[in-house]
């Protein structure tokens, strides 16, 4: 299961470079959305992956999940979700300002 | 008091929810709470100086839960000398705002207030994450300042602005992410205490988390190859705002230093990571600045390039005394803040002063009230440009002498001496263009301020009195700091010496307990 996290949080990664690099707002959006992804499921697995556990020490209980990293995830996903939500309306501005969605606010002709 | 150390948090934090909370009840209202804000962490930035200055180190526990478990606030000489040159650019820039740039958007005071917020959380934390979180809570209000007004140049600008430091908190998580994997701690101290006794195979993945937290770093400073940012940013938005982030980019310095000292500095397989590349960065960004600076075709641009100087300048003595800082570098880094916030705010008023021309290096009609202006602009110049009598001539000279023996010192020396030179050549040409060159008859100056290019323009009041109270209270710092070179330089080598002791500090977050129970990871 370790395989199959590292791989999707590297093409995850990868796909959000991409579009990270591209000059329309739009996919750059879409790119740190990816890449927001990415870094919560890398934060998740920090704690390393233990199926079937709770989250606390319970009595009785001979394993548990380590509660931190879900807490960290959490504060990095209401962050990343406003941050997200800002640069959607401040692309808005932009391309009501300029009328193009390039990242410089300026039309090339791609 | 054993809450001192919070307040600095809590107090603008308070201010922000009132003006928020109030914000139907007028303009006065807001302006009144923001100002109160403001300089009622006057004497709080005093109180911890005082506090932080007898040498103890004071731990804020949140809600009482002890580190490494809990998160802390940590309070020494370092952070009490960072908290007080926060409000002191804040104040005068908050001034200089309700002068009319406040009006030209909505909710300026409470962005403003939470940016203060935000900086003084990130000098006092002593926790990694909550230093991510301080970052987001800064950066947040900085993508609201850096718009505020609107016009195409700063949506641009805040468009790169907001883009880059998203890619750069993701950057900062995945450090954030990889270091709690290897160490089990985010809390800086506890790190310290870790690194040491890492088992060896996980030494590479520890290094590329840290690379990681400088690159992030590098970024919030500007440092070279993530500079680009900077000069658009600070030269397109609002003066009291673009002087406010001159400390935003020392936010960035501050962290490496305290990361790279207390923490990296602790484990031999991490303390040379910065050794190979920070000084030529460092001395590649100096040649940039200045290049940016001399081809700067506004006042605004021409300082904001300064600010890339002094970040390189900052990098250069870091670098020079092998990752650390002496009090040299830390008296440069005040001198420098406060010397390029007040450029800042000066560039404002020339800007309003003059019309149409706003901060433009041509020529023009002789701005109105020019005498003063100009001695503004002189003390300016001569601090900036590193020539004596005044502090920046007292700091790079120290500067110089903290790096003499090491192996980059002479390049260090030709660098600074250099750019000082072409700065003040520059600056010179300036002076000339805005003051001397008087364009012949020119027609009765524009009072009113209209929209030139695509620089939106403030409501200014030509001859606001706050505006030239905010500027000459900025501008007294660099001959105060002068005056006074004698104490604050002694209490900013004993910062130093403090910082880099790391044993007190370590001693003073996790008190004695060092059978500390931890996890065993797969």
């Amino acid at each position: 299961m370790e395989l199959l996290f590292a791989i999707a949080v590297g093409v995850l990664t990868a796909a959000a470079i991409f579009l990270v690099l591209r000059a329309r707002t739009f996919s750059v959006i879409l790119g740190l959305t990816l890449l927001s992804y990415a870094v919560n499921l890398l934060i998740f697995i920090s704690g390393r992956l233990t199926v079937d556990a709770p989250a606390l020490m319970l009595p009785g209980a001979d394993r548990y999940t380590d509660p931190l990293p879900q807490a960290l995830v959490l504060t990095a996903i209401v962050i990343s979700f406003g941050m997200t939500a800002y640069l959607v309306a401040l692309a808005l501005r932009a391309k009501g300002e300029s009328g193009s969605d390039h990242v410089d606010a300026r039309e090339t002709g791609e | 008091m054993k809450h001192a150390a919070i307040l600095p948090i809590v107090i603008p934090l308070a201010a922000a929810i009132v003006v928020l909370a109030g914000h139907r009840l007028g303009l006065r209202f807001a302006r009144a709470v923001f100002l109160a804000g403001g300089l009622l962490l006057v004497p709080v930035s005093a109180w911890l100086i005082d506090l932080a200055g007898g040498g103890d180190i004071a731990v804020y526990a949140l809600g009482g839960w002890p580190a490494p478990f809990g998160i802390v606030l940590v309070l020494d000489r370092l952070s009490a000398l960072m908290v007080a040159l926060t409000t002191a650019i804040a104040v005068p820039a908050m001034l200089h705002a309700t002068a009319g740039t406040d009006t030209a958007g909505r909710h300026f005071h409470a962005l403003f207030l939470l940016q203060i917020a935000g900086l003084n959380g990130a000098f006092l934390t002593g926790d990694i994450f909550n230093l991510f979180v301080f970052f987001e809570v800064l950066l947040l209000a900085s993508y609201g300042l850096l718009v505020h007004g609107a016009g195409l140049a700063r949506v641009r600008a805040g468009l790169t602005y907001v883009i880059l430091n998203l890619t750069g908190s993701a950057l900062f998580l995945v450090a954030l992410a990889l270091i709690y994997g290897m160490l089990g701690t985010l809390n800086l101290a506890d790190m310290a205490v870790v690194l040491p006794g890492l088992p060896e195979r996980d030494h590479a993945v520890v290094r590329t988390a840290f690379a990681f937290l400088v690159a992030v770093f590098a970024l919030k400073a500007a440092l070279l190859p993530l500079s680009f940012w900077l000069p658009h940013a600070y030269a397109a938005t609002s003066a009291s705002v673009a002087a406010l982030f001159a400390i935003m980019t020392k936010v960035g310095v501050y962290a490496l230093l305290r990361v790279s000292v207390i923490g990296f500095g602790s484990a031999p397989f991490t303390a040379d990571l910065l050794q190979p590349w920070l000084l030529p960065l460092a001395l590649a960004t100096i040649a940039l600045g200045t290049a940016g600076a001399l081809a700067a075709r506004r006042l605004a641009t021409v300082v904001a390039n300064l600010v890339v100087v002094s970040t390189g300048t900052l990098f250069a003595a870091m670098a020079g005394n092998d990752g650390g800082a002496d009090g040299a570098a830390l008296y440069y880094l005040v001198h420098t803040t406060l010397v390029t916030a007040a450029f800042f705010l000066l560039a404002d008023r020339i800007a309003a002063a003059r019309g149409t021309q706003r901060d433009a290096l041509e020529r023009s009609g002789r701005p109105p009230d020019s005498a003063l202006l100009a001695f503004a602009f002189l003390v300016l110049a001569v601090a900036a440009s590193a020539m004596p009598p005044l502090s920046g001539f007292l700091g790079k000279v120290m500067i110089l002498r903290s790096v003499q023996f090491h192996e980059g010192g002479a390049a260090i020396w030709i660098a600074l001496i250099v750019s000082g030179l072409v700065t003040m050549a520059l600056l010179a040409r300036a002076a000339s263009a805005l003051f001397w060159e008087v364009a012949p008859a020119p027609e009765a100056m524009p009072v009113a301020l209209p929209a030139e290019g695509s620089y939106s323009v403030d409501t200014h009041r030509l001859g606001s009195r706050r505006t030239a109270v905010a500027l000459g209270l900025l501008v007294a710092g660099s001959p105060l700091l002068t005056v006074l070179a004698a104490p604050v330089s002694d209490y900013v080598r004993a910062a130093s010496d403090q910082l880099h002791a790391r044993q007190p500090y370590v001693a003073a977050v996790l008190g004695q307990r060092r059978d500390i129970a931890r996890e065993h990871r797969p």
